[in-house]
Protein backbone atom coordinates (compact mmCIF):
# COMPACT_ATOMS: atom_id res chain seq x y z
CA UNK A 1 0.00 0.00 0.00
CA UNK A 2 2.80 2.82 0.64
CA UNK A 3 3.14 2.97 -3.03
CA UNK A 4 -0.43 4.76 -3.15
CA UNK A 5 0.28 6.36 0.46
CA UNK A 6 3.43 8.08 -0.30
CA UNK A 7 3.47 11.04 -2.24
CA UNK A 8 3.25 10.25 -6.15
CA UNK A 9 5.90 10.78 -8.63
CA UNK A 10 5.14 12.95 -11.71
CA UNK A 11 5.37 10.25 -14.23
CA UNK A 12 2.37 8.80 -12.26
CA UNK A 13 0.55 12.38 -11.95
CA UNK A 14 1.35 13.99 -15.39
CA UNK A 15 -0.56 10.73 -17.54
CA UNK A 16 -3.71 10.71 -14.74
CA UNK A 17 -3.98 14.04 -15.37
CA UNK A 18 -4.38 13.49 -19.62
CA UNK A 19 -6.74 10.24 -18.58
CA UNK A 20 -8.66 12.98 -16.87
CA UNK A 21 -8.56 15.42 -19.64
CA UNK A 22 -9.45 11.85 -22.24
CA UNK A 23 -12.28 10.90 -20.18
CA UNK A 24 -13.89 14.34 -20.24
CA UNK A 25 -13.66 14.41 -23.95
CA UNK A 26 -14.45 10.75 -24.20
CA UNK A 27 -17.61 11.91 -22.48
CA UNK A 28 -18.32 14.65 -25.08
CA UNK A 29 -17.17 17.40 -22.44
CA UNK A 30 -14.11 19.46 -22.17
CA UNK A 31 -11.39 20.27 -19.08
CA UNK A 32 -11.21 23.50 -18.05
CA UNK A 33 -12.15 24.60 -14.44
CA UNK A 34 -11.79 28.38 -14.26
CA UNK A 35 -15.07 28.57 -15.99
CA UNK A 36 -16.80 26.80 -13.21
CA UNK A 37 -16.46 30.59 -11.68
CA UNK A 38 -18.64 32.06 -14.02
CA UNK A 39 -21.39 29.36 -13.55
CA UNK A 40 -21.51 30.00 -9.79
CA UNK A 41 -21.68 33.73 -10.61
CA UNK A 42 -24.51 32.82 -12.86
CA UNK A 43 -26.02 30.78 -10.24
CA UNK A 44 -25.82 33.99 -7.87
CA UNK A 45 -28.15 36.09 -9.84
CA UNK A 46 -25.29 37.50 -11.85
CA UNK A 47 -27.07 37.68 -15.11
CA UNK A 48 -29.18 40.02 -14.28
CA UNK A 49 -26.48 42.52 -14.10
CA UNK A 50 -24.36 41.33 -16.76
CA UNK A 51 -25.49 39.67 -20.07
CA UNK A 52 -22.20 38.29 -20.60
CA UNK A 53 -23.12 36.01 -17.47
CA UNK A 54 -26.79 35.57 -18.64
CA UNK A 55 -26.66 31.84 -19.93
CA UNK A 56 -28.38 28.74 -19.34
CA UNK A 57 -26.06 27.48 -16.51
CA UNK A 58 -27.83 23.94 -16.07
CA UNK A 59 -25.83 23.02 -19.43
CA UNK A 60 -22.29 23.52 -17.22
CA UNK A 61 -24.01 21.18 -14.69
CA UNK A 62 -21.58 18.73 -15.32
CA UNK A 63 -18.52 20.62 -14.89
CA UNK A 64 -19.79 21.40 -11.44
CA UNK A 65 -20.35 17.93 -10.79
CA UNK A 66 -17.05 17.30 -11.71
CA UNK A 67 -15.56 20.11 -9.25
CA UNK A 68 -17.65 18.54 -6.48
CA UNK A 69 -15.98 15.18 -7.46
CA UNK A 70 -12.73 17.07 -6.80
CA UNK A 71 -13.62 18.69 -3.36
CA UNK A 72 -14.56 14.81 -2.48
CA UNK A 73 -11.49 13.52 -3.74
CA UNK A 74 -9.41 16.03 -1.89
CA UNK A 75 -11.22 14.62 1.38
CA UNK A 76 -10.69 10.56 0.50
CA UNK A 77 -6.90 11.71 -0.18
CA UNK A 78 -6.70 13.53 3.02
CA UNK A 79 -8.12 11.29 5.33
CA UNK A 80 -7.13 7.73 3.83
CA UNK A 81 -4.66 8.03 1.36
CA UNK A 82 -1.71 10.01 2.73
CA UNK A 83 0.29 9.00 5.93
CA UNK A 84 1.86 12.57 6.40
CA UNK A 85 1.16 15.95 5.44
CA UNK A 86 5.09 16.67 4.98
CA UNK A 87 6.08 17.86 0.85
CA UNK A 88 9.61 16.46 0.36
CA UNK A 89 10.74 20.11 -1.45
CA UNK A 90 14.25 20.89 -2.69
CA UNK A 91 16.49 21.58 0.57
CA UNK A 92 17.43 24.92 -0.64
CA UNK A 93 14.28 25.83 -1.49
CA UNK A 94 13.52 24.76 2.71
CA UNK A 95 16.65 27.41 3.37
CA UNK A 96 14.97 30.21 0.54
CA UNK A 97 11.93 30.20 2.64
CA UNK A 98 13.75 30.36 6.00
CA UNK A 99 15.45 33.30 5.28
CA UNK A 100 11.95 34.97 3.94
CA UNK A 101 10.36 34.15 7.21
CA UNK A 102 8.37 31.03 6.31
CA UNK A 103 9.27 28.36 9.88
CA UNK A 104 9.16 24.53 9.00
CA UNK A 105 8.56 24.96 5.22
CA UNK A 106 7.75 21.53 3.98
CA UNK A 107 6.98 19.99 6.93
CA UNK A 108 3.31 20.36 6.45
CA UNK A 109 1.09 20.58 3.35
CA UNK A 110 0.92 23.98 3.43
CA UNK A 111 2.63 27.14 5.15
CA UNK A 112 0.87 28.89 8.28
CA UNK A 113 2.41 32.00 7.28
CA UNK A 114 -0.65 31.89 4.49
CA UNK A 115 -3.43 29.74 5.17
CA UNK A 116 -3.73 29.16 9.63
CA UNK A 117 -7.07 30.87 10.44
CA UNK A 118 -4.71 32.90 12.72
CA UNK A 119 -3.38 34.90 9.53
CA UNK A 120 -6.89 34.78 7.80
CA UNK A 121 -7.74 36.85 10.42
CA UNK A 122 -5.13 39.70 10.12
CA UNK A 123 -5.44 42.04 7.79
CA UNK A 124 -2.58 41.29 5.93
CA UNK A 125 -3.40 37.44 5.59
CA UNK A 126 -6.79 38.02 4.67
CA UNK A 127 -5.88 40.67 2.08
CA UNK A 128 -3.02 38.36 0.50
CA UNK A 129 -5.67 35.32 0.55
CA UNK A 130 -8.72 37.26 -1.31
CA UNK A 131 -6.25 39.52 -3.24
CA UNK A 132 -4.44 36.27 -4.57
CA UNK A 133 -8.50 35.15 -5.39
CA UNK A 134 -9.22 38.25 -7.13
CA UNK A 135 -6.05 37.81 -9.05
CA UNK A 136 -6.27 34.41 -10.01
CA UNK A 137 -10.20 34.35 -10.87
CA UNK A 138 -10.06 37.83 -12.94
CA UNK A 139 -6.84 36.34 -14.63
CA UNK A 140 -8.44 33.44 -15.72
CA UNK A 141 -11.03 34.26 -17.12
CA UNK A 142 -9.87 37.56 -18.89
CA UNK A 143 -7.30 35.12 -20.39
CA UNK A 144 -9.82 32.76 -21.25
CA UNK A 145 -8.66 29.95 -19.17
CA UNK A 146 -6.41 28.87 -16.12
CA UNK A 147 -3.97 26.00 -16.20
CA UNK A 148 -6.18 23.11 -16.93
CA UNK A 149 -7.92 24.96 -19.86
CA UNK A 150 -4.61 26.60 -21.04
CA UNK A 151 -1.62 25.25 -20.02
CA UNK A 152 -2.70 21.33 -20.25
CA UNK A 153 -5.64 21.34 -23.09
CA UNK A 154 -4.58 24.55 -25.18
CA UNK A 155 -1.11 23.12 -24.91
CA UNK A 156 -2.00 19.68 -25.88
CA UNK A 157 -3.68 21.08 -28.78
CA UNK A 158 -1.26 23.14 -29.67
CA UNK A 159 -3.13 26.48 -29.62
CA UNK A 160 -1.05 29.61 -30.06
CA UNK A 161 -3.40 31.56 -27.27
CA UNK A 162 -2.30 29.05 -24.63
CA UNK A 163 1.00 29.28 -25.62
CA UNK A 164 1.03 32.90 -24.71
CA UNK A 165 -1.30 32.58 -21.51
CA UNK A 166 1.35 29.89 -20.17
CA UNK A 167 4.04 32.74 -20.85
CA UNK A 168 2.10 35.08 -19.09
CA UNK A 169 1.50 32.67 -16.27
CA UNK A 170 5.24 32.40 -15.93
CA UNK A 171 5.67 35.53 -16.11
CA UNK A 172 3.60 36.68 -13.52
CA UNK A 173 4.50 33.70 -11.46
CA UNK A 174 8.19 34.12 -11.46
CA UNK A 175 7.30 38.31 -10.75
CA UNK A 176 5.67 37.32 -7.56
CA UNK A 177 7.65 34.75 -6.23
CA UNK A 178 10.69 36.84 -7.23
CA UNK A 179 10.12 40.27 -6.57
CA UNK A 180 7.07 40.59 -4.70
CA UNK A 181 7.21 37.76 -2.12
CA UNK A 182 10.08 38.72 -0.45
CA UNK A 183 8.60 42.21 -0.28
CA UNK A 184 5.64 40.39 1.20
CA UNK A 185 7.39 38.45 3.56
CA UNK B 1 -27.94 10.72 -12.91
CA UNK B 2 -26.00 10.97 -16.12
CA UNK B 3 -23.67 13.32 -14.82
CA UNK B 4 -22.58 10.96 -11.89
CA UNK B 5 -19.71 9.97 -13.81
CA UNK B 6 -18.18 13.21 -14.31
CA UNK B 7 -18.44 13.09 -10.06
CA UNK B 8 -15.97 10.17 -10.23
CA UNK B 9 -13.61 12.18 -13.06
CA UNK B 10 -13.46 14.76 -10.11
CA UNK B 11 -12.68 12.68 -7.14
CA UNK B 12 -9.99 10.56 -9.12
CA UNK B 13 -8.71 14.38 -10.47
CA UNK B 14 -8.79 15.30 -6.59
CA UNK B 15 -6.78 12.40 -5.32
CA UNK B 16 -4.34 13.13 -8.23
CA UNK B 17 -3.86 16.34 -7.64
CA UNK B 18 -3.55 15.86 -3.77
CA UNK B 19 -1.16 13.02 -4.22
CA UNK B 20 1.31 14.47 -6.40
CA UNK B 21 1.29 17.39 -4.20
CA UNK B 22 0.25 19.63 -7.20
CA UNK B 23 -2.16 21.74 -4.75
CA UNK B 24 0.71 22.32 -1.80
CA UNK B 25 1.95 26.18 -2.24
CA UNK B 26 5.58 24.47 -1.69
CA UNK B 27 5.50 22.70 -4.80
CA UNK B 28 4.49 25.99 -6.81
CA UNK B 29 7.06 28.47 -5.03
CA UNK B 30 9.73 26.02 -6.04
CA UNK B 31 8.32 25.60 -9.35
CA UNK B 32 8.74 29.58 -9.87
CA UNK B 33 11.99 29.02 -8.06
CA UNK B 34 13.14 26.17 -10.66
CA UNK B 35 14.13 24.34 -7.69
CA UNK B 36 12.38 21.12 -8.53
CA UNK B 37 11.88 18.80 -11.88
CA UNK B 38 8.64 17.96 -10.28
CA UNK B 39 5.89 20.46 -11.78
CA UNK B 40 7.62 20.25 -14.55
CA UNK B 41 7.57 16.44 -15.13
CA UNK B 42 4.05 16.25 -14.43
CA UNK B 43 2.38 18.99 -16.65
CA UNK B 44 4.95 17.93 -19.72
CA UNK B 45 4.55 14.82 -19.19
CA UNK B 46 0.34 15.44 -19.22
CA UNK B 47 0.86 17.82 -22.12
CA UNK B 48 2.85 15.56 -24.50
CA UNK B 49 0.32 12.64 -23.88
CA UNK B 50 -2.49 14.61 -24.80
CA UNK B 51 -0.98 15.82 -28.01
CA UNK B 52 -1.09 12.19 -28.90
CA UNK B 53 -4.93 11.70 -27.46
CA UNK B 54 -5.64 14.90 -29.14
CA UNK B 55 -3.92 13.25 -32.52
CA UNK B 56 -5.90 10.77 -32.17
CA UNK B 57 -9.11 13.27 -31.49
CA UNK B 58 -8.38 14.87 -34.42
CA UNK B 59 -7.71 11.94 -36.69
CA UNK B 60 -11.36 10.50 -35.80
CA UNK B 61 -8.80 7.37 -34.82
CA UNK B 62 -10.51 7.27 -31.08
CA UNK B 63 -14.13 8.43 -31.04
CA UNK B 64 -16.63 9.49 -28.37
CA UNK B 65 -18.55 6.97 -26.27
CA UNK B 66 -21.05 7.56 -28.76
CA UNK B 67 -18.95 6.75 -31.76
CA UNK B 68 -18.79 9.98 -32.96
CA UNK B 69 -16.16 12.38 -33.82
CA UNK B 70 -14.25 14.29 -30.96
CA UNK B 71 -14.50 18.29 -32.01
CA UNK B 72 -12.13 20.07 -29.75
CA UNK B 73 -13.27 23.82 -29.60
CA UNK B 74 -10.47 26.15 -30.41
CA UNK B 75 -9.51 28.84 -27.41
CA UNK B 76 -10.47 33.04 -28.75
CA UNK B 77 -7.82 34.05 -30.02
CA UNK B 78 -6.25 37.46 -28.73
CA UNK B 79 -2.82 38.35 -27.71
CA UNK B 80 -3.79 41.33 -25.64
CA UNK B 81 -6.10 39.04 -23.28
CA UNK B 82 -4.01 36.06 -23.11
CA UNK B 83 -0.65 37.95 -22.01
CA UNK B 84 -2.08 40.02 -19.91
CA UNK B 85 -4.96 38.03 -18.74
CA UNK B 86 -2.53 35.09 -18.10
CA UNK B 87 0.38 37.62 -16.63
CA UNK B 88 -2.64 38.58 -13.57
CA UNK B 89 -3.20 34.71 -13.17
CA UNK B 90 0.00 33.78 -12.93
CA UNK B 91 0.67 36.59 -9.70
CA UNK B 92 -2.17 35.36 -8.11
CA UNK B 93 -0.44 31.74 -8.47
CA UNK B 94 2.51 32.13 -7.45
CA UNK B 95 0.97 33.97 -4.28
CA UNK B 96 -1.55 31.53 -3.43
CA UNK B 97 -0.18 28.86 -4.91
CA UNK B 98 -3.37 27.69 -6.01
CA UNK B 99 -5.03 27.34 -9.19
CA UNK B 100 -8.98 27.37 -9.55
CA UNK B 101 -9.21 23.35 -9.22
CA UNK B 102 -6.61 22.93 -6.57
CA UNK B 103 -8.97 25.50 -4.63
CA UNK B 104 -11.65 23.37 -4.70
CA UNK B 105 -9.56 20.45 -3.78
CA UNK B 106 -8.08 21.89 -0.92
CA UNK B 107 -11.68 23.03 0.49
CA UNK B 108 -11.72 19.29 0.45
CA UNK B 109 -8.76 18.89 2.66
CA UNK B 110 -10.13 20.97 4.79
CA UNK B 111 -8.04 24.15 4.80
CA UNK B 112 -11.16 26.41 5.82
CA UNK B 113 -8.81 29.73 4.92
CA UNK B 114 -9.36 28.56 0.86
CA UNK B 115 -12.98 29.76 1.10
CA UNK B 116 -12.17 33.33 1.16
CA UNK B 117 -9.44 32.72 -1.67
CA UNK B 118 -12.63 30.72 -3.72
CA UNK B 119 -14.73 34.13 -3.06
CA UNK B 120 -11.99 36.62 -4.35
CA UNK B 121 -11.68 34.19 -7.25
CA UNK B 122 -15.46 34.34 -7.81
CA UNK B 123 -15.36 37.85 -7.28
CA UNK B 124 -12.45 38.10 -10.10
CA UNK B 125 -14.10 36.63 -12.50
CA UNK B 126 -17.50 38.67 -11.88
CA UNK B 127 -15.08 42.08 -11.91
CA UNK B 128 -13.90 40.80 -15.09
CA UNK B 129 -17.06 40.53 -16.18
CA UNK B 130 -18.38 44.00 -15.04
CA UNK B 131 -14.99 45.33 -16.83
CA UNK B 132 -14.97 43.04 -20.37
CA UNK B 133 -16.26 45.65 -23.00
CA UNK B 134 -13.58 48.12 -21.47
CA UNK B 135 -10.84 45.50 -21.85
CA UNK B 136 -8.55 44.95 -24.42
CA UNK B 137 -8.76 41.66 -26.33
Amino acid sequence: MDFILDPWPWYVGGPMIALVMFLLYFYGRKFGVSSNLETICTIGGAGKYMETLNFDWKKKGWNLVFIFGTIIGGFISYQWLSLNETVAINPQTVQDLTELGFANAGQQFLPDEIFSIETMLSLKGFLILIGAGLLVGFGARYAGGCTSGHAITGLSNLELPSFIAVIGFFIGGLIMTWLILPLLF
Amino acid sequence: MKNFKFLLIGVLFGIVLSKTEVISWYRIYEMFKFQSFHMYGIIGSAVVLGIVVFYFFNQGKIKNYKGSQIAIEAKEKGFARTIIGGTIFGLGWGLIGACPGPMFILLGRGVFSIVIVIIGALLGALLYHALKKKLPH
